[in-house]
């Protein structure tokens, strides 16, 4: 390329307390190029954008030459200033104000008497939106606004900024097609402009239609850049994924055929649709696809926590009550969420009252609370489990993740449950806690409970499972098992039409 | 043996409020004699009785992550059913009993719009205390019921004693007693804990928030009636604005004992104690002679005092 480079990155590490994120990565931007990062969830893609918008500091030792000048962001506002947009996944406007405050926020043309001169804020923020061709109005309030119009305005503030680089995060993850061919088009009208693109994104197909080159990342380390033009999907595939599957996992055993619960012709309009599928005792079934293709709300559907529009669901034989989370529980189906801080502990309550929530029923008689049962429920699991806890009165948010997590499993193994669905069960947590946690699991369905498991790392998925369902937004595509459980085979399924 | 300590532990904040009474009291013994006399103390006892008992249901409803503005309404509410009842011919009982049906379905009400339609508590409960209060108001014409020839065991409730202790005291006790109780112990009070500690993992649990939170406000509004039964037995008569401001007193004595707006923490012994220490200081500004005017602020200045020395206690740990 003959073009100069705007960005140059070179040898960033960053290292969190107890995982190092990048390590030593390099890469070039030039003006007017679309630059995809690829890589699989936990590869270090997000890391290494906010560092390079000011969110994060990378370690000591690692360059960013912007414009061959070395730089150095200690606040997002300083990467701002240079000429740095970030357009986040999840969109960040002010919902309740215009399209043209939005975009000039804080920089708004003011009159003699310092108050908005309305009149000019429109007309250049017109002149903005006229490059997008789209019939946004500068004075509606941006809560009117579909998705993919806030995103055009979110473009439209950064580019507003004179930026030199835009960074978009998953830019079409809640796009329809049309709408992501129409951003495509703005994409390449930026691009004249000189102005360098960093894109990210899942979509394989996506970078052959909008970009440049290809950097492909793998846990934390740069693996490659390619051309477009040069490359398929197959070898970006091969690339992100290509690490080998240690024997960290348990072996997997052989599991009865009798099935324990049946979901057949199950629909939420816009979200899953025609999902079936059987679960047998003692299997260990994989949920796997990109985030967003709709397997947790299945999760939660079947579950009965959130209303779907048809379909039934059957545990050896009894059909679930609808939209009644407590029968299911009754029938033992547990779901473990996949956000434990925020929807699955009570943070500010004790392990033993926590582990007790979900079953209240087996430790109280006369309506009331059999404190001694209590604690001996739950000293039996906090030993099955290997929870390390000075005292079973402890607060939960004085735990490590690991046994938070550990503790959220406590509480689902007290229900006595047939079915688990575990959506994320090692979310967060470390590699060692990652490796017990997968053994109680195994345990788990070698005792004849069917285990549902939902994960966004595909090793944890081809380690454990025995089956694996694939989604793709809000289908089933397709299924594996056995020894075609292979990254390559579910990533093709995931990212298929 | 951990244990106790812990339990030791976990009960500083009550601990530490009794030390405050304790040492206040003594000041005030100290500065007048008649403080520590029976006749005194009597009069302190059924002067909180009613708010004690209202203070119960709003620490139950600040443990589930809520709180009740219209208590005050509420109470008022059900006195001056009772009483206009009363007055119109009805026996006694009945009428207390349609006054109490009355308050429950002001919490049947906020409990409704709280838990089922998914309002603001705030709003909720701030709108139904303008409408208990208008009520009332209706109902009176904003006058006076005074209750003549009333059954004497009504009248002692709020005004007998049984071995020395006033009747309301011991309504009041018992309730607390009970209710202190039921908190540490009941299946059904244990889910309040988790609703207000954290409801989208209660309802994860399979905890039926809702039909918590509408109990919750029922309760509330049951006690507040009840404390305006009280009441009217202890005056002998109704007036539409009795309870005025009792909703912010109470939040305060909960607030002092531990309780959190928050959710997921309290007590009913550490609002009983707050209440306790409220009515204290008050007794001490009236025996002092100290203006009347000045009950608020001094109130307000002990309230921010315990939760700014809460924070900061918390804050160390």
């Amino acid at each position: 390329m003959t073009k100069k480079n705007i960005l140059k990155v070179e040898n960033i590490c960053k290292t969190f307390p107890g995982t190092k994120a990048l390590k030593n990565v390099s890469f070039e931007l030039a003006e007017g190029e679309v630059h995809a990062i690829i890589g699989e969830n936990g590869a270090g893609k997000s890391t290494l954008m906010n560092i390079l918008s000011g969110v994060l500091q990378a370690d000591k030792g690692g360059k960013i030459f912007f414009y061959d000048k070395e730089v150095k962001f200690n606040f997002p506002r300083e990467a701002q200033e240079k000429g740095i947009g970030f357009v986040h996944q999840e969109l960040s406007l002010c919902s309740h104000v215009s399209v043209a405050e939005n975009i000039f926020m804080g920089r708004a043309p003011k009159n003699k008497f310092g108050n908005i001169n309305f009149k000019k804020l429109y007309q250049k923020t017109t002149e903005i939106l006229s490059l997008f061709d789209s019939d946004i109005k500068a004075s509606e309030i941006v809560k009117n606004l579909n998705v993919s119009e806030r995103q055009i305005v979110e473009i439209a503030k950064a580019l507003s900024l004179n930026c030199k680089i835009l960074i978009l995060d998953e830019p079409t993850s809640s796009l329809t097609n049309i709408e992501s061919e129409k951003l495509f088009k703005i994409i390449r009208s930026i691009k004249k402009k000189n102005i360098g693109i960093l894109y990210i994104s899942h979509r394989l197909e996506e970078i052959f239609k909008v970009c440049d080159r290809v950097t492909i990342l793998r846990d934390g380390i740069r693996i490659d850049s390619l051309d477009v033009e040069k490359t398929s999907s197959e070898i970006l595939i091969e690339n992100m994924v290509g690490r080998e599957i240690s024997n960290f996992y348990p072996e997997k055993s052989k599991f009865a055929e009798q099935v324990i619960m049946s979901v057949s012709k199950f629909n939420k309009k816009g979200v899953f649709n025609d999902i079936n599928f059987n679960l047998k005792k003692g299997e260990i079934l994989g949920f796997a696809g990109l985030t967003g293709a709709g397997r947790t709300e299945v999760a939660r559907a079947i579950c009965g926590i959130d209303i779907f529009d048809d379909g039934e669901v059957f545990i050896e034989g009894k059909k679930l009550k609808i939209n009644n989370y407590n029968s299911a529980i009754e029938l033992g189906l547990g779901y473990i969420t996949e956000d434990r801080k925020n929807e699955g502990l009570f943070l500010k309550m004790s392990v033993r009252k926590n582990i007790s929530a979900a079953s209240l029923q087996k430790v109280t008689k006369n309506m009331l609370i059999k404190k001694d049962i209590e604690c001996i429920n739950s000293n039996k699991l906090i030993k099955k489990l290997n929870i390390k806890i000075s005292n079973i009165e402890q607060k939960i948010k004085s735990l490590s993740g690991g046994n938070q997590q550990k503790v959220l499993f406590a509480k689902w193994l007290n229900i006595d449950p047939k079915i688990i669905i575990m959506d994320e069960p090692t979310r967060g947590i470390d590699v060692g806690a990652k490796a017990e946690m997968h053994r109680m699991i195994r345990e788990l369905a070698e005792s004849g409970i069917g285990v549902i498991i939902i994960s966004s790392e595909l090793p944890e998925i081809i380690g454990m499972c025995d089956r694996v369902i694939v989604m793709h937004e809000g289908k089933i595509t397709g299924e594996v098992s056995n020894n075609d459980i292979t990254e390559k085979n579910i990533m093709t399924l995931a990212s298929k039409k | 043996m951990t244990n106790d300590l812990f339990e030791k532990f976990k009960n500083i904040r009550e601990l530490s409020i009794i030390v405050i009474i304790i040492v206040f009291s003594l000041i005030l013994r100290f500065l007048t004699p008649y403080f520590l006399t029976y006749d005194n103390l009597k009069t302190v006892a059924i002067g909180l009785s009613a708010d004690g008992i209202i203070a119960i249901g709003m620490t139950i409803a600040l443990i589930s992550g809520g709180f009740d503005l219209s208590v005050g309404s509420v109470m008022a509410l059900s006195g001056v059913t009772t009483a206009t009842l009363y007055a119109g011919g009805f026996n006694i009982w009945l009428a207390v009993l349609i006054g109490l049906l009355m308050s429950t379905l002001c919490g049947l009400v906020n409990g409704y719009f709280i838990g089922k339609v998914g309002l603001n508590p705030f709003i909720t409960t701030l709108a139904m205390m303008g409408i208990a209060r208008g009520i009332s108001y209706i109902i009176t014409e904003g006058a006076y019921i005074s209750l003549y020839d009333v059954s004497n065991i009504f009248s002692s409730l709020g005004g007998g004693n049984i071995f020395a202790i006033p009747y309301i005291v011991l309504i009041f006790i018992i309730i607390a007693c009970f209710a202190d109780f039921s908190l540490r112990k009941s299946s059904a009070l244990r889910k309040v804990f988790y609703t207000g500690s954290n409801e989208e993992a209660a309802i994860l649990s399979g905890i039926n928030t809702q039909k918590v939170k509408l109990y919750v406000f029922v309760l509330t509004a049951i006690l507040a009636g009840i404390a305006g039964i009280l009441t009217l037995s202890r005056f002998q008569v109704a007036t539409p604005t009795a309870g005025t401001g009792a909703e912010l007193r109470v939040i305060s004595a909960a607030v002092i004992g531990g309780a959190s707006l928050k959710g997921g923490e309290g007590t009913i012994f550490g609002a009983v104690l707050g209440v306790i220490l409220l009515n204290i200081i008050n007794n001490a500004l009236i025996l002092l002679n100290i203006s009347v005017y000045s009950q608020e602020l001094v109130n307000g200045v002990v309230l921010i005092s315990a939760v700014t020395l809460d924070y900061l206690s918390h804050r160390n740990n």
